[in-house]
């Protein structure tokens, strides 16, 4: 391949768009012209290129060195659903069933325990598991991102991981994201996690594997954390490391199914507080301080739990619209950006520590795809799949960019149920955010006329240190993806607007839209029950010291706790962050939490950000604070940053759970 | 459940990707296994890794000898890699030094036989081979852990190739910020992490030995392949 000087060609390129400038042609002229890609790279034309036949080194992995692609030619594509598995008769199952107590003994056919869990799930006697799953990890050397034949040209097949369907057989090939998981409040559930990764990894990802689900309310055995000291995590053998596993071992996953508070005297009867009630989840790879790789390698996927309110039937409960029979109207959105190398490879910069943003754009692991819609509602789940970019998400008509389109949100930005849906004209996610939006698109058609309407990311940002917090104009950010509105006639919607679920609660006289399911009281200094009493207030303080992520000016540590939390009592926490440079979305396991303010500004009801979370994004200089009830699990989790760049370098603590707490104010 | 017959154990899983971790590892390079279907032929990965972040620059031992960074000290090998100078008076090197010399003893005899340190010194022109050895004499350093100098050009470029810059350029200049992580990584495995050089030496123990002490490569998965 001809190898030029970088600099000089983008010189020639910048001239070439100033040219284009001067001639008054817009960005978004030049976007129709396609003289310009969605990510603002000119396409490959004679002299026109950024990138052009040797922009960038061979091999080279760095914004603008991706190939051109051509957005909006492939159709979306929805992960299958993980189908449930008998135990009895099932082979993933039948060579060692699912107990609580893990199967530590060896296999024979490689030497070391069939089972990378080292503790006995909590709870499971209580609430015994009525359905079982099963995964396999594995690569699939065969991936594409998109199916049209000139991107096929530029960017070919890959090699990324993902989760098959469980079976054993090669044909059930491993998908990313990988399959939903859709369970139910009340039936609990065992996922049965097989790693066949390989170490054939073209030049990044780590094939031993910790599968967190994110959100849920887990003990340290199912929660797929980094690590955890009383799991062997001091020990020099590696055939005591419990927390993530090795290829040929499997790990049991169990979730309770039950809501937080179960083990409290005022919920036990009711197996948890409703009002805990988780909605929008997922799961990913947390193999310590290889996360961002591997999970930008594929191992990502969507977790919804049910229950009889939020019904995923639009006929029943909150009359949300369908998701079943899967796909309907209730659909992930996992949003990922990814670089490529200029001959097309899948590309991750193992050496950087600043954190990675993507050139090209992908929705459900397609390269910005289109997706035919009805004119009715349908609600997504939107997740930032990382590793570090932050969206501010707004829906744009490419005709008319001044229309401005709203939707619906909720869910707080972490996908838990607000207490009343919110008309907004964007959201902010940042990396690990979760959001619920309702778009009516024969709404939207009937107010603007559009057949296309296009998901556009206007946040600026230009490093994986943060985003600059600027929002573009419309039509000049990065449009993820397209919605063509089919149909001359409203198709068939049995789902309540948004705006009718608020009115109907009002008549009935409801404490919120979505009761039972309302943002619980918070905890305060004064509660006669000691898990709504606030123990004990920490304060965070994120910094850096010589390129080192620190917290309270002290480094990751997995051979220790940090601090201990009192189990079953309240916590305030106050997080800082003394940076105008990054920001962290600061992700804490095991419980939720309520934001109370935000830079002294207090959070109240109507915010996005009031209800239930899981990510506190920190902005610049920001200071938030938070109050949590840590409930029902013993044992051992994390708190972090979820650029998971920053977290690999190692932005985390360890904190614990015991029956007696600490009252050290800053660990 | 210790009865289990190989074959049944391996039937469990995808056999082929088991073989293909061993294979990987024992392999000089690990293109063209894997039938990916590229448009045009793609750079082998662990040849790109090289080019972009490993270059094989010449540098001078603390005992004076000269070698090449890739053919010489990476190359098949696990290393522990990080940067200082000998005049380092924000902490951070003497702190580093020191949590790497404790981790070196934890490591006992391995240090030299099968896991290689490397400290590469910021300062090149003060920090000649004797200044080095010297250095390495006061922190007890043992042996299997090599200190590092050379033409500054080679220095910065080693820096920036393994990822130890700052995108700020002022924030670059500053010296006394240079950045105080110490990478890990297999170089036929092409996995590279990083630790904190400030952590607790028992922390780094730990993530060098989840690294270095897989048992892929042990008795667990031990079918030899040529």
């Amino acid at each position: 391949m001809p190898k030029f000087r970088p600099s000089r060609l983008s010189e020639i390129s910048r001239n070439n768009r100033q040219e284009i400038i001067k001639a008054r042609l817009s960005r978004r002229e030049l976007f129709r012209m396609g003289l310009i890609t969605s990510s603002g790279y000119l396409v490959h034309k004679s002299g026109l290129s950024a990138w052009a036949d040797g922009g960038c080194n061979p091999g080279e992995c760095r914004p603008g060195c991706s190939p051109p692609t051509i957005p909006f030619v492939d159709p979306i594509t929805f992960p299958p659903l993980l189908p449930e598995r008998n135990p009895a008769v099932d082979p993933a199952f039948t060579f060692s069933p699912p107990r609580a107590v893990p199967n530590r003994a060896t296999n024979p056919a490689t030497g070391i325990p069939f089972e990378g869990r080292t503790q006995v799930h909590q709870f499971r006697d209580r609430f015994p598991p009525q359905q079982f799953f099963a995964t396999r990890m594995r690569p699939n050397f065969n991936a594409t991102f998109s199916d049209d034949p000139r991107n096929l040209a530029r960017i070919g097949k890959n090699l990324i991981w993902g989760f098959n369907r469980g079976d054993a057989a090669a044909s059930d090939v491993a998908v990313s994201p990988g399959p939903l998981i859709a369970p139910r409040y009340g039936r609990p559930i065992v996922i049965r996690r097989f790693n066949e990764l390989s170490f054939d990894t073209r030049g990044f990802g780590v094939p031993e594997v910790s599968t967190h689900t994110h959100n849920f309310h887990s003990g340290p055995d199912s929660d797929g954390g980094p690590c955890d000291p009383t799991t062997g995590g001091e020990s020099t053998d590696p055939f005591k490391q419990g927390r993530f596993f090795f290829i040929g071992q499997f790990y049991d996953y169990f979730e309770t199914m039950a809501r937080a508070g179960f083990d409290t005297p005022q919920f036990t009867a009711t197996n948890g507080d409703i009002r805990e009630t988780l909605t929008t989840l997922w799961y990913h790879d947390h193999r310590v301080e290889h996360t961002a790789e591997n999970v930008y390698k594929g191992l990502v996927g969507n977790e919804f739990i049910f229950n009889d309110f939020d019904t995923g039937d639009e006929t029943t409960g909150f009359r949300l619209p369908s998701f079943f029979p899967y796909p309907a109207f209730d659909l992930p959105l996992v949003l990922t950006d990814k670089l490529f190398t200029p001959d097309g490879e899948l590309c991750f910069d193992t050496f950087g520590l600043d954190g990675l943003v993507g050139d090209k754009f992908l929705v459900n692991g397609k390269l910005q795809p289109f997706m035919e819609v009805k004119r009715r509602r349908y609600r997504f789940r939107v997740l930032d799949g990382g590793p570090s970019r932050f969206y501010e998400l707004f829906l744009t008509n490419p005709d008319n960019l001044n229309q401005r389109i709203p939707y619906t949100a909720i869910t707080t930005t972490d996908g838990n149920l607000l207490d009343d849906p919110i008309q907004v004209q964007s959201v902010r996610l940042a990396v690990a955010e979760r959001a619920d939006i309702i778009i009516d698109f024969d709404q939207i058609f009937r107010a603007t006329g559009a057949r296309t309407i296009r998901l556009e990311n206007r946040l600026e940002q230009v490093n994986g240190r943060a985003p600059t917090d600027k929002i573009l104009p419309a039509g000049d950010g990065d449009f993820l993806m397209e919605f063509r509105i089919a149909g001359n006639t409203p198709a068939p919607d049995a789902s309540l607007s948004p705006a009718q679920m608020i009115a109907n609660a009002r008549a009935a006289g409801k404490e919120c839209t979505f009761a039972p399911i309302c943002t619980p009281p918070r905890p305060t200094d004064n509660a006669a029950a000691k898990e709504d009493r606030i123990r004990v207030t920490r304060t965070f303080r994120f910094e850096r010291r010589n390129g080192q992520w620190a917290i309270n000016q002290q480094f990751a540590d997995c051979t220790r706790f940090r601090f201990t939390i009192e189990r079953n009592t309240a916590e305030r926490w106050i997080i800082q962050n003394n940076s105008g440079g990054w920001q962290h979305p600061i992700h804490i396991h095991l419980e939720e939490f309520q934001m109370v303010r935000r830079n002294n500004k207090l959070i109240r009801r109507g915010d996005i950000e009031f209800g239930r979370k899981d990510v506190a994004r920190l902005g610049f200089n920001e200071e938030i604070e938070l109050l949590f009830r840590f409930r029902d699990f013993r044992g051992g989790w994390p708190m972090h940053c979820h650029n998971t760049i920053h977290e690999d370098h190692a932005m985390l603590l360890l904190f614990q759970v015991a029956d007696e707490g600490d009252k050290n104010r800053t660990p | 459940m210790s009865a289990m017959t190989r074959r049944a154990g391996l039937a469990a899983f995808g056999v082929a990707t088991i073989a293909a971790g061993v294979a990987a590892w024992t392999r000089k390079t690990s293109s063209h296994s894997n039938g990916v279907d590229a448009p045009r032929s793609r750079m082998d990965p662990r040849e790109r890794l090289q080019r972009y972040h490993l270059p094989n620059v010449e540098l001078v031992t603390h005992e004076g000898k000269k070698v090449r960074f890739y053919d010489d000290l990476v190359k098949d090998r696990k290393v522990v890699i990080n940067f200082m100078y000998t005049n380092c008076a924000d902490g951070t090197c003497p702190i580093t030094t020191a949590n790497l010399v404790q981790v070196q003893k934890l490591l006992g005899n391995r240090v030299g036989r099968d896991i290689f340190f490397y400290s590469i010194t910021l300062s090149p022109d003060q920090d000649t081979p004797a200044v080095l050895a010297r250095y390495a004499r006061a922190y007890d350093v043992g042996p299997g852990w090599t200190f590092l100098t050379g033409a500054p050009d080679h220095i910065e470029r080693l820096r920036k190739a393994l990822g130890f810059a700052y995108a700020d350029p002022v924030e670059d200049a500053n010296k006394t910020n240079h950045v105080g992580m110490v990478r890990y990584g297999t170089e036929p495995l092409m996995i590279w992490g990083a630790g904190q050089g400030m952590a607790n030496p028992r922390h780094l123990l730990t993530i060098f030995l989840w690294e270095f002490d897989r048992p892929l490569r042990g008795k667990g998965l031990r079918a030899p392949v040529a």
